[in-house]
C-alpha cells in the first residue's frame, strides 16, 4: 500500500496542500533578494571564463593559435582539450560531446577552448584574438542535408500495429501530407552560469544553474578524473530551465570546475546571452511525412506518420525525445491500423536537446495538423473530428500497447470546456463573420491534450529526500528536485507541513545538493513533485510516526489518539507544541531525520519490442483559441483562448494555473513568433532576444479563461494530484489550429500548406496559396 | 566650469565616480562595483528588460521616473539623476505597494525577470495617470520579457496595484530630490578622463562643437541604445565619447502651425505625444517603437544618425516631408532627409558634423497618413517592412503622394513610381490602389534575411499600398486591421 492521504483528508481538512501558498522566494524575488549564482558573493581573487568557440560547422582543425589570447591582459590561463586530466566528455550518456573539440568540429559555435581572466571582460576580449585555421566541409543543416548523407546520431526506431499500409489503400478517405515544426529556443533568463570552488585535494564544489546536479556532479568528476564521492553540485534556483539545463548545464559546470582546478582559485562562467543561444541545444524541429486513411464519416482507420528529427551533430537526449513525439502521435485518438516511425538525423547545428514537453509537442501537433486536414477534407466540423476519433470502449489502446484506462475525463473534459467556451456558437459567428470580410479572417479550433507522465526510461521514476526535524521544532527539507520557478520546493514544503501540521515558517527548505540526497533524476518530465513530494512525505511520515510512537509511550495513549495539527501535537488529552515534543523525542533519544526514497509503481517498457506501459497515467487538457489574422500581411492576433486543464487534485492552484498560463504562453511562442534560422553556413541567424522573439505581454489574449478541471488522479499520486508542468505547453496546438481554420476558411476543402511556426510570412504564404493574399 | 567625476543621487546619496571607463554600462557598475546584484542581466542588449532601474530626474520643475536598461545605457548617462534599483522600493522591510501585489498575484516564478518587471511598474506607477488599463500595462512591460508566468499574473497585479495611485516614500520625498538636484549644476561642462579616453557631457552646443573639433574621432552618443550594444556585444574598444544628453537647447521640440522639429537630445518618449497628434497612427508607431525603456533613452534623431535601413521614423518622415539640420562648428546646412540617406551605411554628414534637429511638416487638411510597420512579434520588434504614406486627396482624385518604405532597400526609400503610379487617379476606384502596388516593382529589389523573405517584403509592401489607400478611401479600419485601429484610438494621449 503506498501512503495517501487521499481518504483521510476527508475527515481532517488540510491545512496547507491544497492552498494558493505564495512562491516560497516571492517576497526574495521582487526585493531582488532571491541569490542567483552570479549574485553569489564572490570570494577574493574569483577569476572569469569566456568560451572560444568554432566558427565554421563542419571541418578539420589544422591550427589553433592561442598565442595573442595567452598574451593578452587579464588573462590567467587558456584551456584547451589538452589540458583536461580526466575524459573529454561531457554527454548525458553516449560519449559524443567533447569539453572541447579536438581534431574536427561539428557545429558552428562548439567549444574549442575557454580563457579564465581576472574580469569577465578581459576574458571575452580575449578570446577574439584567436588565429584559427580550419579545413571546412560542406555542412549538413536541414533534414534534408542528413537524409542526403544518411547520417544519423541514433538507430532508427519505429512501432505501430495492425497492417497500415493496407488499410490505408482500402480507406475510403485518404490523405498525405508533409510539413515541418520549428524548433525553440529556452530563453531561459538566467543564462547558462556555473560556479566552482575548489576544496581540499581534489574536492570541487560546484554551484551550477542546472536541473541535474547528479550529472553535474558525475560529469564534473568524469573530466577531472575524480571519482564522484569529491564532487558537490549544488542547485540553489535557477532563473528557468524548460529542459534547457537538464543535460546542457554540464558542459559549463565541467569547464568552470577544470578551471577552477587548474588556477586554484574559484572559477565563474556566465554565457553572454548570444553565446548561450549559439552553444546550446534547442527544441528539435522536425519534417513529418504523413498519411492517414478514414471512412467518410470521419473516423480513422489508419495512420502512417513518419517523424525526422533533426538532432543536431550528437545524440544527447534524442532518444527520449523522439522517442516521446512518438509516444504522442496519435494525441488523444485512437488508430486503429498504425505506423510511427522515426529517424534521428544528424545535423552540423548545436545539439537540440529536452525542452518542456520533451518531444511531445512535435508528435502531438502532427496529429492535430492530420485532424484539421480530416476535417477540411470531410468537410466537417474539426471538433466533430477529433471527438469522434477520441479514445473510447473498443478503441483504447494506443500505438504503443498502453491501454488508456480513464478515457472518460478526457471526453468529460472536452464535453465541459465546448460548452463553457460557447463553441457552437462562435463558430456560427465566425463563419458568418468570415462570409462579410474579404481582408480580415477569424479562425476557431478546440483541441486536446493527453500527455503521458512518467520518464520514459524506467529507472529514472524514483525520488529522495532526507528530511531532519531539529529539537526546537524546525525542519530542514532536502529532496532531490531542483527549483527552477515551478513551485516544487513549496510544494513538497507544502506536504511536509501537512503531515507535520506545522505551519509554512517552521520549514526550511534547503538547495538541492548531492551531498544531501545522492543519486537523482534530473527535475523533468514534469515527475518533480510526484518523486520528491511522495519522497519526501515518506520521510516525514516516518519521523512523524517515531514521535507518535514516543508521545503514546511517555503519556500512555494509543496512537490513535495523537494529531499533529496547527503547530500542536494532541496526546490524548494533552497538548503539547510541536517544538515542545520535538524537545521530548530527542531527550528521549528518539531519531528525528529520515532519507527516503518512493519509485513510481506500474511503469515498465521493453523499448526493443515496444511493449509495456511507459506512463503511470496520462494528464489531461483542452483549449479553445480563437484568432484573427491579416491576409494582406499575414499578421495575427488572438482573441480569446479558454483553457480547462486536469490537474488531479490540486497540491496548489495558483501554482498550477502559473504552470497552465506560463506552458500556454511558451507553447504559443513556439507555434508562431520564435522562429530558428540558421544560414547555409550552419551559422544561427537568430541568436539574440532582438532577433528571436518570445512573446511579450500584449500578445496574451486579453480575454484568457482557465480553469482546473474538477476530479482527482485515479493512481495513487501524492494526495491524487497530478504532474503540471509540461502538458499545458501543448495546449497552444489549439492556436495553431485556429490559424489553419481561418486560413482554411479562404478555401474550403483545400489542403492548407501551414508551417510552424506560423509567423506572419508563413500565414500569408498559406494565405496565397488558397487563393487569398492579394487583397480586394 | 567643468565637473570632473560622474555624479547621481543613490539613495539620497550623492556619488562621485572620478575614474570610470568611460564605456562602463550602469549595469556594470550596480553589479560589479556597487555589488548590488538586485538588478539582473539576462541579454546586454536593451531587449529582455531584467536590467530596468529607474531615473528620476527634474522635467519642468517635476521629478520624472523614467525605467531605462540599465545593461546598455552607459554610467555616464546617469549623471545628474536618481538611481533607483529594486533594492531601494521596500521601505524598513515593508514591501512597495507593487511588490506586494506581485507577490500576491503569483508574479514571480523563477524570478529572474521580476525586478526589472516590478521597476518597470513603479516607473508606470510614477507616470501619475489617473487610471490604468490593460493597454497602459502592457505598454510598460514592453520590454520586459518573463519566460514563466505568461504575464498574467503580473498584469492583474499590475492593474490592482495601480487602481488608485497613492503616495509612497518616493513620492514623500520629492521636494528633498529636487533639492538635492542642484548640486549637479546644470551649466557645468562634464569632462571625466583623460585626453586619451573619456565621458564628455558638455551642457552647451558651443561646448560641443569645441570637443568635436579637438576630437574629431569621438563617437557621439545620444540615447546609446544602439551604441550600448557595439560595447556589450560587438565589444568595441570605445574611448572617446561625447554625450548630448545634458545639452538643454538640443532637447528642444518646437512648434508652428506648418511644422514640428525635435532637437537631438529629444527622446521617442519625449515626442510621442507630439508626434500622436499629427495623426493616430504615429501614436501607434511610437507606441510599438522599441520599448518603454528604450523610447526613455533613444532619441528621434538618433533614430535618422544611425542610417539604419529598417529604422522605423526615416520612411514616417520623409512620407511626412522632413529636413535634417546639420551642424558643424558654428555653421549650420538643413538637407531633406529622404537625400539625409545615400547609400547603405552611407549618409550626407560631414566628418565633424553633428545632426542639430529634424524638422517635419505637419500634414495639412487634404492629406491622409497611413503607417504601417509588419514586424514579427507585434511589440519591441524591428520592421520587417515599415511602409508610410502622405496622400493628398483633392475632389476625389489623388493630387500628392509621398510614400516611404524601410526595409526593402538598403537605405529608407521614397516610392517614386508608386507615387507617380496613382496621382491623379481617383482614390476610390480599386484600379487605383492596384496601379500604387504595381509600381511598386520598379522601386525595390528587397533582400532576404532572417526576419522576411525578399518575396514577403515584396508582397506585403503591395498590399499595405492597397490597405492604405483602401482605407483613405473610406474602408474603415476595422475591415482592413487586426490591431492599432484608427476608429477605436489606441494612443493613451
Ligand atoms: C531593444 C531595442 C529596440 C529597438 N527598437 C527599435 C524600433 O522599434 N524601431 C527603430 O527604428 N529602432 C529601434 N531600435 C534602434 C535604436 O534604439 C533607435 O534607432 C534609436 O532611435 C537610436 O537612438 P539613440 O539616441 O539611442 O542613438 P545612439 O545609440 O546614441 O546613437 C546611434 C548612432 O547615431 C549617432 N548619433 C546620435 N546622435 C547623433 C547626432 N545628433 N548627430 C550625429 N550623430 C549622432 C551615434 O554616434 C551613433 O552612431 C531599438 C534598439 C533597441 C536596443
Ligand atoms: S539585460 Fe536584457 S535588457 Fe538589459
Ligand atoms: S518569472 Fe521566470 S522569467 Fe519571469
Amino acid at each position: 500500500m503506498l501512503p495517501n492521504d487521499g481518504a483521510d483528508a476527508v475527515e481532517h481538512p488540510l491545512r496547507q496542500v491544497g492552498k494558493s501558498l505564495p512562491h516560497e522566494s516571492a517576497t526574495r524575488h521582487v526585493q531582488g533578494s532571491a541569490l542567483y549564482i552570479d549574485d553569489l558573493p564572490e570570494p577574493e581573487g574569483t577569476l572569469h571564463i569566456a568560451i572560444g568557440g568554432s566558427p565554421v560547422a563542419r571541418g578539420r582543425i589544422v591550427t589553433l593559435d592561442l598565442e595573442a589570447v595567452r598574451s593578452a591582459a587579464g588573462v590567467v590561463a587558456v584551456l584547451t582539450a589538452a589540458d583536461i586530466p580526466g575524459k573529454n566528455d561531457v554527454s548525458p550518456a553516449m560519449g559524443d560531446d567533447p569539453m572541447f573539440a579536438e581534431t574536427h568540429v561539428e557545429f558552428v559555435g562548439q567549444a574549442l577552448f575557454a580563457v579564465v581572466a581576472e574580469t569577465r571582460d578581459a576574458a571575452r576580449r580575449a578570446v577574439r584574438l584567436v588565429k584559427s585555421q580550419f579545413e571546412e566541409d560542406k555542412p549538413s543543416i536541414t533534414v534534408e542535408d542528413a537524409l542526403d548523407r544518411n547520417e544519423t546520431v541514433l538507430p532508427d526506431y519505429a512501432f505501430g500495429r495492425g497492417e497500415p499500409a493496407k488499410a490505408l489503400t482500402e480507406a475510403p478517405v485518404k490523405l498525405s501530407g508533409q510539413f515541418r515544426i520549428g524548433g525553440q529556443e529556452h530563453f531561459y533568463l538566467e543564462g547558462q552560469v556555473s560556479f566552482a570552488m575548489p576544496g581540499e585535494g581534489d574536492e570541487m564544489l560546484v554551484h551550477a544553474s542546472s536541473q541535474h546536479p547528479t550529472e553535474v556532479q558525475h560529469v564534473v568528476a568524469r573530466v577531472l578524473g575524480i571519482p564522484d564521492a569529491y564532487v558537490t553540485s549544488e542547485v540553489r534556483r535557477m532563473g528557468g530551465g524548460f529542459g534547457g539545463k537538464e543535460s546542457q548545464a554540464s558542459q559549463w559546470a565541467a569547464i568552470a570546475a577544470l578551471a577552477a582546478r587548474f588556477t586554484r582559485k574559484p572559477c565563474k562562467l556566465r554565457l553572454d546571452r548570444d553565446d548561450d543561444m549559439m552553444l546550446t541545444g534547442k527544441r528539435h524541429d522536425f519534417r513529418v511525412d504523413w498519411q492517414l486513411g478514414a471512412h467518410a464519416d470521419g473516423t480513422i482507420q489508419s495512420a502512417d506518420i513518419s517523424l525526422l528529427a533533426r538532432c543536431g551533430y550528437s545524440a544527447d537526449l534524442s532518444q527520449g525525445v523522439v522517442d516521446r513525439s512518438m509516444f504522442h502521435a496519435d494525441n488523444s485518438y485512437y488508430l486503429p491500423d498504425v505506423r510511427v516511425s522515426s529517424r534521428r538525423l544528424k545535423t552540423n547545428t548545436v545539439s537540440n536537446t529536452a525542452f518542456r514537453g520533451f518531444g511531445g509537442p512535435q508528435g502531438m501537433l502532427a496529429m492535430e495538423r492530420m485532424i484539421d486536414a480530416l476535417a477540411s477534407a470531410t468537410g466537417r466540423d474539426p471538433l466533430d473530428i477529433r471527438k469522434a476519433n477520441f479514445y473510447r470502449p473498443g478503441g483504447e489502446h494506443t500505438p504503443f500497447g498502453m491501454q488508456v484506462e480513464d478515457h472518460d475525463v478526457l471526453h468529460a473534459l472536452v464535453d465541459q470546456l465546448e460548452r463553457s467556451s460557447d463553441y457552437r456558437a462562435r463558430r456560427e459567428a465566425i463563419d458568418a463573420f468570415n462570409r462579410e470580410s474579404p481582408l480580415i479572417r477569424r479562425g476557431l479550433a478546440l483541441t486536446p491534450v493527453k500527455f503521458g507522465i512518467s520518464f520514459t526510461l524506467t529507472q529514472m521514476n524514483q525520488g529522495a529526500a532526507l528530511v531532519h526535524v531539529y529539537s526546537d521544532g524546525s525542519v530542514h527539507l532536502n529532496h532531490g528536485g531542483t527549483e527552477m520557478g515551478q513551485g516544487l520546493f513549496l510544494k513538497v514544503a507544502q506536504i511536509v507541513a501537512e503531515e507535520f501540521g506545522i505551519s509554512m515558517d517552521r520549514i526550511r527548505v534547503m538547495p538541492t545538493s548531492t551531498g544531501k540526497v545522492p543519486n537523482t533524476s534530473p527535475t523533468a518530465a514534469s515527475a518533480g513533485t510526484d518523486l520528491n513530494g511522495m519522497a519526501a512525505m515518506l520521510a516525514a511520515k516516518a519521523i512523524k510516526a517515531r514521535m507518535t510512537a514516543f508521545a503514546a509511550e511517555t503519556h500512555g495513549v494509543d496512537p490513535a489518539e495523537i494529531v499533529f495539527r496547527d503547530d500542536m501535537v494532541a496526546v490524548g488529552q494533552l497538548t503539547l507544541g510541536f517544538g515542545e515534543l520535538a524537545k521530548a523525542c530527542h531527550a528521549g533519544r528518539i531519531h528525528l531525520s529520515e532519507a527516503s526514497h518512493y519509485k513510481t509503481p506500474k511503469v515498465v517498457w521493453d523499448r526493443a519490442n515496444a511493449v509495456g506501459r511507459p506512463f503511470y497515467y496520462f494528464a489531461y487538457g483542452a483549449a479553445c483559441s480563437e484568432v484573427a489574422i491579416d491576409t494582406l500581411t499575414g499578421e495575427m492576433k488572438v482573441e480569446r483562448v479558454d483553457i480547462l486543464h486536469d490537474v488531479g487534485r490540486s497540491l496548489n492552484p495558483a501554482i498550477d494555473i502559473g504552470q497552465i498560463e506560463g506552458g500556454f504562453v511558451q507553447g504559443l511562442g513556439w507555434l508562431t513568433t520564435e522562429e530558428l534560422v540558421y544560414d547555409d553556413k550552419g551559422r544561427l541567424r537568430t541568436h539574440a532576444p532582438s532577433t528571436y522573439k518570445i512573446p511579450v505581454a500584449s500578445d496574451i489574449p486579453v480575454d484568457f479563461r482557465v480553469a482546473l478541471f474538477d476530479g482527482a488522479n485515479r493512481e495513487d499520486t501524492v494526495y491524487r494530484s497530478k504532474a503540471v508542468g509540461e502538458p499545458p505547453v501543448m495546449l497552444a496546438i489549439s492556436v495553431y489550429s485556429a490559424i489553419l481554420n481561418a486560413i482554411q476558411s479562404l478555401q474550403p476543402g483545400t489542403p492548407v500548406p501551414l508551417n510552424a511556426p506560423a509567423t506572419p510570412e508563413e500565414i500569408l504564404k498559406a494565405v496565397q496559396a488558397l487563393g487569398g493574399g492579394g487583397g480586394f | 566650469m567643468t565637473r570632473s567625476t560622474i555624479s547621481f543621487l543613490r539613495r539620497g546619496q550623492r556619488v562621485d565616480i572620478a575614474n570610470p571607463d568611460p564605456k562602463a554600462t550602469l549595469l556594470d557598475w550596480l553589479r560589479l562595483e556597487e555589488r548590488s546584484t538586485g538588478t539582473k542581466e539576462g541579454c546586454a542588449e536593451g531587449d529582455c528588460g531584467a536590467c530596468t532601474v529607474v531615473l528620476a530626474r527634474e522635467r519642468d520643475g517635476q521629478l520624472v521616473y523614467e525605467p531605462v536598461n540599465a545593461c546598455i545605457l552607459l554610467l555616464g548617462q546617469a549623471d545628474g539623476a536618481d538611481v533607483i534599483t529594486i533594492e531601494d522600493l521596500a521601505e524598513k522591510g515593508e514591501l512597495h505597494k507593487i511588490q506586494s501585489a506581485m507577490v500576491e498575484h503569483h508574479g514571480s516564478q523563477c524570478g529572474f525577470c521580476t525586478p526589472g518587471i516590478v521597476m518597470s511598474l513603479f516607473a508606470l506607477y510614477h507616470e501619475g495617470k489617473a487610471s490604468v488599463d490593460r493597454p497602459d500595462v502592457n505598454e510598460a512591460l514592453s520590454g520586459n520579457l518573463c519566460r514563466c508566468t505568461g504575464y498574467t499574473p503580473i498584469v492583474k497585479a499590475a492593474l490592482q496595484a495601480l487602481a488608485d495611485p497613492a503616495t509612497d516614500q518616493f513620492d514623500a520625498k520629492a521636494e528633498e530630490t529636487l533639492e538635492a538636484f542642484k548640486q549637479f549644476r546644470q551649466l557645468e561642462d562634464v569632462f571625466v578622463g583623460n585626453d586619451e579616453a573619456f565621458f564628455a557631457a558638455p551642457a552647451a552646443e558651443s561646448s560641443l562643437a569645441y570637443l568635436i573639433q579637438k576630437y574629431p574621432d569621438a563617437t557621439l552618443i545620444a540615447g546609446a541604445t544602439d551604441v550600448g550594444l557595439w560595447i556589450t556585444k560587438g565589444l568595441m574598444p570605445l574611448k572617446r565619447l561625447i554625450w548630448l544628453g545634458r545639452i538643454k537647447g538640443l532637447a528642444a521640440i518646437e512648434e508652428t502651425e506648418l511644422t514640428l522639429s525635435f532637437g537631438a537630445g529629444v527622446t521617442h518618449q519625449m515626442a510621442m505625444p507630439r508626434l500622436a497628434a499629427l495623426d493616430t497612427d504615429f501614436g501607434e508607431l511610437a507606441r510599438r517603437f522599441g520599448s518603454r525603456q528604450v523610447r526613455a533613452s533613444g532619441t528621434v534623431v538618433g533614430n535618422i544618425a544611425n542610417g539604419s535601413p529598417i529604422g522605423d521614423w526615416p520612411p514616417a518622415f520623409i512620407a511626412l516631408g522632413a529636413s535634417v539640420e546639420l551642424r558643424n562648428g558654428f555653421s549650420n546646412r538643413s538637407v531633406p532627409l529622404e537625400e539625409f540617406f545615400i547609400a547603405y551605411k552611407q549618409q550626407n554628414r560631414e566628418p565633424g558634423e553633428y545632426i542639430r534637429r529634424i524638422t517635419l511638416s505637419k500634414p495639412g487638411p487634404n492629406d491622409h497618413i497611413r503607417l504601417f510597420k509588419v514586424t514579427k512579434r507585434r511589440d519591441e520588434d524591428i520592421s520587417s517592412v515599415m511602409a508610410a504614406f502622405r496622400i493628398t486627396v483633392e475632389d476625389g482624385l489623388i493630387s500628392q503622394a509621398r510614400i516611404a518604405f524601410g526595409g526593402m532597400a538598403g537605405i529608407p526609400k521614397r516610392a517614386s513610381a508608386a507615387e507617380a503610379a496613382i496621382i491623379g487617379l481617383p482614390i476610390k476606384d480599386i484600379s487605383t490602389w492596384r496601379a500604387g502596388a504595381e509600381g511598386l516593382t520598379a522601386d525595390f529589389s528587397p533582400l532576404s534575411d532572417h526576419r522576411a523573405s525578399a518575396e514577403y517584403r515584396m508582397r506585403v509592401a503591395r498590399n499595405l499600398v492597397i490597405k492604405a489607400l483602401a482605407e483613405i478611401a473610406g474602408v474603415p479600419s476595422s475591415s482592413t486591421r487586426i490591431s492599432g485601429l484608427r476608429e477605436v484610438s489606441h494612443a493613451a494621449e
